[in-house]
């Protein structure tokens, strides 16, 4: 005889015994561990959260940009520029942080946090006050980025083993050194992103003094910020007769 | 033409996209416009007939410069002509290792881009513009930011522009570091607020894409190029390149060579003039060994191939391809194997996960390089590499996979006495390290030595005699 389910079966209400089918031995995944324990996370109630005006400000600006503002259900579109207002504001991706956010987003915590585990630049865990990120993909690897980490982490007293692997804390927990894939900057190899501007080549000397410069607060090697260079490659402009200024047929 | 090194001297870029770059004006309205800039969209938007603008697109042979070259006015003309909301996304997300070009576009010239998608959303009537820039170019961020705000203040954006009766609103949309993020779909779903995993096609993006409405996806470049196109016409595009490649390519050259950067030059020059003219070829006592002509993804060439034309068509005949333009030179400094070795560990970093061939692909062939570069493998080993690769090539969603097993496979086949010499050498070494005792639970073998030593050995090609006489 198979046993029926009767119509007003609610699992959630349900007891362990009542998963168990008469005659079977017990199935200790039905009584322990897979029960549905309650409903899954809900979306933060406004009269719950406390979350700062100008923060919640802050965040309604940016999902208006979206033109998903519009849609039924909860606006998605702006999760990883609110992310980034996130850890602005907090130094990284907290936990308080994610609730306020999905507050005001209305949207669930859960999701705020798979979206920030997914992508490298948004930490989930804390990150210190200043963040280098050394290029250690091909083209800077030719060039010596490996050892340009090895430096960084010297300086610093950061896991080698750690950085290599999403990044590790300086002693003093203030400088996240981290290997990265490539930056895109493979014309300054080797090359390192330091609080989020590019800088390079960079010798395994100069790991030593953009720390001391971080530590003191000054700028950082102004000489070889992505800014104040040139073209990349720097050849003149060309003489090809068929490139005008502002003429043309149609023009 | 050359030197007795063989180096070129004479050769010159043609600066279409990155004329007047090094002016810093031209990052600003005052100085685009200044050199020119915003007339082109003045005339198109009261002239010129929307139809005529795709035409003439599709007329040009403009190529996509992100990777796959299709035809942009193909893409633009399979958008549906009707009322629903669509959407244009500039894929600014160059995370392709080697590529640079982007970068410097949107630095120096981000008016010329933000025309070309004025003018690209007029032609297809578009309504919503995004420019998906990856999360690591803060500085190029700003530099948009200011750039749109400039161009909404001068009223080429928003609510009926210049009088047109066209309305386009544009938002600059930072990622946050997911190389994916750059494949058309994922870039979609990252825009949606979701994590960035690709989506199967069809339906394609022209369809059904952003918010499930008919979206044009292009790169940098080429919304760079429409401007261009539009002021001087089809032809005039045409009278650059060759007959499939048509037009400037900015082309980054980064690696080995005395000086690496973006050089724009006419698809279809020689690569031995972009490598040794204008990047000045391999730094003093080198020799190149091998060079990727498309970045990261696409298959090594050899100097053998050094004289081929750097074009779309020519690339792909020579079993690789032109990809994002961006050529990474290896010297004989460079070991190929751990090349490979790295090239394949960015890609397992980058895999999201989603189909089994390219997540469970890319993580076993790093381990595998990683026994051949610690001596610990066999040359059978690199057969099954090579198998390996054969099964993730167009079996994913997305060309994730592939990007790993084209280059990979191509440095096993054309590289493998180099894999196999690493391989020998790294096992006599290992042997030759003091303290290498015989592990726990390893079968000393018949004279005391382990069968793994004795592998080791064999294949450092020296002869191994045991106690046991086998």
């Amino acid at each position: 005889m198979t046993p029926v389910m009767p119509s007003d079966f609610d699992p959630r209400n349900a007891e362990p015994e009542d998963f168990t089918s008469p005659g079977l031995p017990k199935d200790v995944a039905n009584t322990s561990g897979r029960l549905p324990l309650g409903d899954p996370e809900q979306i933060p109630d406004p009269a719950n959260v406390d979350v700062p005006t100008d923060l919640r400000e802050e965040i309604q600006t940016v999902v208006d940009k979206y033109p998903d503002r519009d849609h039924k259900g909860s606006p998605k579109s702006a999760a990883i520029p609110v992310l980034w207002v996130i850890q602005r504001r907090y130094g990284w991706c907290t936990p308080e942080g994610i609730v306020q956010a999905a507050t005001v987003m209305q949207v669930t915590p859960a999701y705020l946090e798979s979206v920030a585990s997914f992508y490298d630049l948004l930490r989930t865990s804390p990150q210190g006050d200043h963040q280098v990120l050394v290029c250690t993909n091909i083209a800077c690897w030719m060039r010596g980025g490996d050892e340009l980490l090895d430096a960084f982490c010297e300086k610093t007293g950061a896991d080698r083993e750690a950085a290599g692997h999403g990044g590790g804390l300086s002693a003093d927990g203030k400088v996240l050194v981290s290997g990265f894939e490539c930056l895109g900057a493979c014309d300054l190899a080797p090359m390192a992103s330091v609080n989020e501007r590019y800088f390079g080549p960079l010798e395994n000397a100069d790991a030593s003094t953009i720390v001391d410069q971080l530590e003191a607060g000054e700028e950082v090697l102004p000489e070889k910020s992505l800014d104040r260079r040139g073209l990349a490659g720097g050849v003149a402009e060309s003489s090809d007769p068929r490139v005008v200024d502002g003429k043309g047929p149609n023009r | 033409m050359s030197d007795a090194n063989g180096r070129h001297s004479s050769i010159e870029e043609t600066r279409v996209l990155l004329r007047h770059a090094e002016d810093p004006k031209m990052a600003t309205l005052e100085g685009y416009r200044s050199y020119g800039g915003y007339k082109v969209l003045e005339k198109a938007l009261k002239e010129i007939d929307p139809e005529w603008i795709v035409n003439e697109l599709e007329e040009s042979g403009l190529r996509g410069r992100g990777g796959a070259g299709f035809s942009m006015g193909k893409k633009v003309s399979f958008l549906p002509r009707t009322e629903d909301a669509k959407y244009l996304c500039c894929n600014a997300d160059e995370s392709e290792p080697g590529a640079f070009k982007d970068r410097e576009l949107m630095q120096r010239n981000p008016h010329q881009l933000i025309e070309g998608m004025i003018i690209s959303s007029f032609a297809a009537g578009i309504g919503h513009a995004f420019i998906f820039i990856r999360g690591e170019y803060d500085d190029q961020a700003d530099i948009l930011d200011r750039a749109v705000d400039e161009a909404y203040e001068a009223g080429y954006l928003g609510r009926n522009i210049l009088g047109s009766g066209f309305d386009l609103e544009m938002v600059v949309h930072r990622g946050a570091g997911a190389y994916i993020c750059g494949e058309e779909t994922a870039l979609l779903d990252a825009l949606e607020g979701k994590r960035g995993n690709p989506r199967l096609k069809p339906p394609f993006p022209a369809v059904q894409g952003l918010y499930g409405g008919p979206t044009l996806i292009n790169n940098v470049e080429t919304l760079s190029n429409v401007s261009h196109i539009v002021a001087n016409g089809a032809d005039w595009f045409k009278s650059f390149g060759t007959e499939q490649s048509p037009g400037t390519k900015v082309v980054s050259v980064s690696g080995c060579v005395k000086r690496p950067g973006n050089y724009e030059v006419e698809l279809g020059v020689s690569l031995r003039d972009l490598i040794y003219g204008l990047a000045g070829g391999p730094l003093d006592g080198r020799e190149i060994t091998a060079f990727y002509p498309g970045g990261s993804s696409s298959p090594v060439l050899t100097p053998a191939e050094m004289d081929l034309p750097y074009s779309f068509e020519a690339m792909a005949e020579a079993g690789s391809m032109l990809g994002s333009g961006s050529i990474i030179v290896a010297d004989d400094s460079v070991s190929i194997p751990r090349m490979a070795l790295r090239t394949a560990k960015f890609y397992r970093h980058e895999s999201c996960g989603k189909c089994t061939p390219c997540r469970e692909g890319t993580n076993w062939t790093e381990k595998m390089l990683q026994r051949v570069c610690a001596g610990e493998a066999t040359p059978m080993d690199l057969d099954i590499i090579s198998s390996v690769q054969d099964n993730i090539m167009g079996h994913c969603l997305c060309v994730l996979g592939d990007a790993m097993a084209m280059p990979v496979s191509s440095m096993v086949h054309k590289f493998r006495d180099e894999f196999e010499a690493t391989i020998a050498e790294e096992a006599a070494k290992a042997w030759a390290s003091p303290g290498r005792d015989v592990q726990d639970g390893e079968d000393p073998g018949p004279g005391g030595e382990s069968p793994e030593l004795i592998r080791r050995e064999r294949l450092a090609g020296r002869e191994v005699t045991t106690g046991g006489g086998s």
